[in-house]
């Protein structure tokens, strides 16, 4: 491949935060870029010397190995150097402020920072106060970019597009950061996005951004070329949202039946980790029509991708 | 001492005044609204009551007059705040009354009212009474203490309201925290008539609004835990009951829903007495500006959604809101500079609140100016009006305090003035207020206070004290 007239768009973005704001051309090279990036992982030899001498720093105020791990080796497998700030063990116990916390990592030398708050706004924050370029790798109830991204790299893989498309997303939409920024992301490709969830977990203004709200699974799923479920976060139990994982499995559970009624060749993603039984049946999850599996090794590659562009990368520079 | 302010346009809507005029200020007092240029003896011409001829023996010692050119300016009646945050005593470090009362007088304010959620708390003559001698110490505006409704903002026992009102308290208020229990509000309603004072109601229910900024596709848009209008229009509509019930006066805080007014409006409609204030920013901005995540967007009530805005400046416009109130809540910068979540509500607006009415509302036309003059002058009057005239007024119901809100003559001498061309960009390292916490920061606004007079003395000239 020549060399992309695309490739600058990365040049203008110091940040990636949300895909609110990002182009349908750079969700584009992301995803081109992940391609040969997907090669690579598959390779006996998972190294590449594109981000040699680059410093990656994950900070994750919220427990998520996978999508903490999932940086870390995309950084490793291009070489660059990464390292992880441990909640736990770090100042934050100790009442450090967000922005005394990022300073001090800051003057460590790293170029990028992937961080994790339980906070909606808190990378937009922590991004105006420092010179490393920020990765959002989920920020509340808000935005959780690079898992849209994996999920859109995975629907392409297996669709050939995303254009246009029909997609579901099933759960609890009023505080899923992975359903914001899959409607996003989806909607700028003229996907038709329907939503099904508990009435109580529904966000006001959904039809006002193109999505449709259907109360119960079969309304949602009819026809549909893409169903994501999102995890039921069982906490939300006990402030009042549902009256028990028992009926939420009653009414929400994604099963056999349900399938039936989506396109011939839909399928089925899921951010993961699975309640299996709760709103995801066994049958499903370890079915042909799902990519829960193929979705991680997805991610890295597409966080991989991510990575290579902000430090600069071209599309036509990735090693062979 | 003698102070002139010529060529003037005077609005003063207690005296039903609005043309050129000139206002002569002698002694501290309004001594004389006329025309020296072309009147002879400089008769007043508006109000034959309350306005006084100036005699030729006072034409003579006019050449000790000081002249203040007022001509393309406003001057007013001196501007009434009737909710502020002045933090002392126990928040020094986000305000105190010496900063308080430079930033009102910076801001155009020559009385302002402080709510009593301070360490200790105003449920007491002594706290009162300190925030007034505080107050007079600095001697910059009137400082007016309005007392708890409850000992300790707690929501259980009444204050002891006799000892406040006469510590000088004019109002009571939880403000920053609702009065939840029923009961207890009922009480305060029902007692408060044996003073006459108003009860300032912050219109909150507590289990509804645990959220961020206003409940709506914004909120969705942001992935912010949203407040629902509902939070504040239940608690509205329950007072309103009681006030119903009990034949108080009450006075609804910073209401910022369309369902809110719609409330009040029926409420007036049926006679009872209920007034209610609205404050510039939820005049002036929406839900929308939280997009970037700016803590200084970050209040409570929370920035409301355009509908409500329209509401809002619809009611404004028609009377149906009496007064527009700064709820000034200055915090210090660590409180604000965090998470969103994390940040404290409140913004710093008694700097900005007279620019932000004329160049959002006045300037494109949506509020006339004479009605923008009387939401900061008689409207706040009227609320506290018979408690500002001292005891000796409690018996005589509905009589105005002339001395609050107008230029009568021999009423102390607390003018604003206003440039309406005045164009200023609004810089918080500036502001007299510790608290720079203003989602205003960097807007060009134009229409300012160029002049503040307490008591015939000019405290604050094109926005310095």
């Amino acid at each position: 491949m020549g060399i992309s007239a695309q490739s600058t768009q990365f040049d203008r973005r110091k940040d990636l935060l949300g895909l609110k704001d990002v182009s349908n051309e750079e969700i584009e090279l992301i995803l081109n870029t992940a391609l040969p990036m997907k090669d690579i992982i598959r390779r006996e030899i998972k190294k590449v010397p594109t981000l040699r001498g680059k410093g990656i720093i994950t900070v994750f105020y919220e427990n998520s190995t996978r999508t903490r791990t999932s940086f870390e080796l995309a950084g490793k497998y291009l070489s660059a150097d990464t390292s992880n700030l441990a909640v736990s063990t770090s100042s934050v116990q100790k009442g450090e402020t967000l922005r005394d916390t990022i300073k001090t990592l800051e003057m460590m030398g790293p170029d990028i920072l992937v961080m994790r708050h339980s906070m909606t706004g808190a990378p937009h924050y922590v991004a105006k106060n420092t010179s490393m370029r920020v990765i959002n790798a989920g920020d509340g109830t808000n935005e959780h970019p690079t898992q849209a991204l994996l999920d859109m790299f995975s629907i392409r893989e297996r669709k050939g597009r995303i254009d246009n498309l029909k997609v579901a997303i099933l759960g609890d939409i009023l505080h899923s950061r992975v359903a914001r920024s899959n409607i996003y992301g989806l909607a700028k490709f003229g996907c038709e996005i329907r939503v099904a969830g508990p009435p109580t977990m529904i966000p006001p203004g959904l039809d006002r951004l193109g999505v449709k709200t259907c109360f119960n699974l079969d309304d949602a799923i009819r026809g549909v070329d893409v169903i994501n479920v999102l995890r039921i976060q069982r906490e939300r139990q006990q402030t009042g949202l549902f009256p028990s994982l028992d009926e939420y499995s009653e009414l929400y559970m994604l099963r056999p039946e349900h399938l039936s009624l989506a396109a011939d060749d839909a399928i089925v993603l899921h951010p993961g980790p699975m309640n299996r039984g709760v709103e995801i049946s066994s049958d499903i999850a370890d079915g042909d029509t799902a990519l829960i599996n193929e979705q991680v090794t997805n991610g890295v590659a597409v966080r991989m991708a991510l990575l290579f562009l902000m430090m600069g990368g071209r599309k036509d520079e990735i090693a062979a | 001492m003698r102070l002139l302010l010529e060529g003037g346009r005077v609005i003063d809507p207690a005296n039903n005044i609005d043309s050129v005029l000139d206002v002569l200020i002698e002694d501290g007092r309004i001594a004389a609204l006329g025309n020296t240029r072309h009147d002879e003896n400089m008769h007043a011409d508006a109000n034959a009551d309350t306005d006084v001829c100036l005699s030729a023996g006072a034409r003579a010692r006019a050449a000790s007059i000081t002249t203040v050119d007022c001509r393309g300016k406003i001057v007013c009646p001196g501007f009434i705040d009737l909710h502020a945050h002045f933090r002392e005593p126990g928040y020094e470090y986000k305000e105190d009354i010496s900063s308080g009362s430079h930033a009102a007088a910076a801001g155009g304010f020559t009385t302002v009212c402080c709510m009593p959620n301070t360490d200790p708390v105003i449920d007491n003559g002594a706290v009162a009474g300190f925030v007034t001698r505080r107050a007079q110490e600095v001697g910059l505006v009137n400082v007016l203490p309005i007392g708890a409704i409850t000992k300790k903002q707690a929501g259980e026992e009444l204050a002891e309201m006799g000892e406040l009102v006469a510590a000088g308290c004019i109002a009571v208020s939880d403000d920053g925290k609702p009065v939840l229990r029923s009961d207890v509000m009922r009480h305060a309603l029902e007692y408060s008539r044996l003073f006459g004072i108003p009860v300032l109601s912050h219109c909150e229910d507590a289990s509804l609004s645990a959220g961020y900024m206003h409940e709506g596709y914004y909120s969705t848009v942001y992935g912010l835990k949203g407040i629902p209008a509902e939070a504040e229009e239940i608690m509205v509509a329950r007072d309103l009951i009681l006030a119903r019930l009990t034949g108080g006066r009450l006075h609804i805080c910073h209401i910022s829903t369309k369902g809110a007014l719609e409330a009040v409006k029926q409420a007036k409609a049926s006679g009872l007495s209920v007034t209610c204030e609205a404050t510039p920013h939820h005049l002036a901005l929406t839900d929308e500006v939280v997009g970037s995540y700016d803590t200084d967007t970050k209040v409570n009530p929370p920035l409301r959604s355009e509908e409500h805005r329209a509401a809002l400046r619809e009611a404004l416009a028609s009377g149906l809101i009496d007064c527009i109130a700064t709820d000034h809540a200055p915090h210090h910068f660590e409180s604000k500079d965090c998470e969103y979540g994390l940040a404290s509500f409140g913004i710093s607006g008694i700097e900005t609140a007279v620019a932000v009415i004329m160049d959002t509302l006045v300037r494109p036309g949506l509020l006339d100016i004479a009605r923008m003059v009387e939401l900061f002058t008689t409207g706040p009057a009227r609320v506290i009006a018979e408690a500002a005239a001292g005891p000796a007024a409690i018996p005589a119901p509905g009589r105005t305090v002339p001395c609050l809100g107008a230029l009568t003559c021999g009423a102390p001498a607390d003018v604003t003035v206003i440039d309406p061309d005045m164009v200023r960009t609004v810089d918080p390292r500036k502001f007299y207020s510790r608290g720079k916490n203003t989602p205003f920061k960097g807007m060009e606004l134009k229409g300012w206070p160029c002049m503040t007079i307490v008591g015939g003395r000019i405290v604050a000239e094109d926005g310095r004290v």
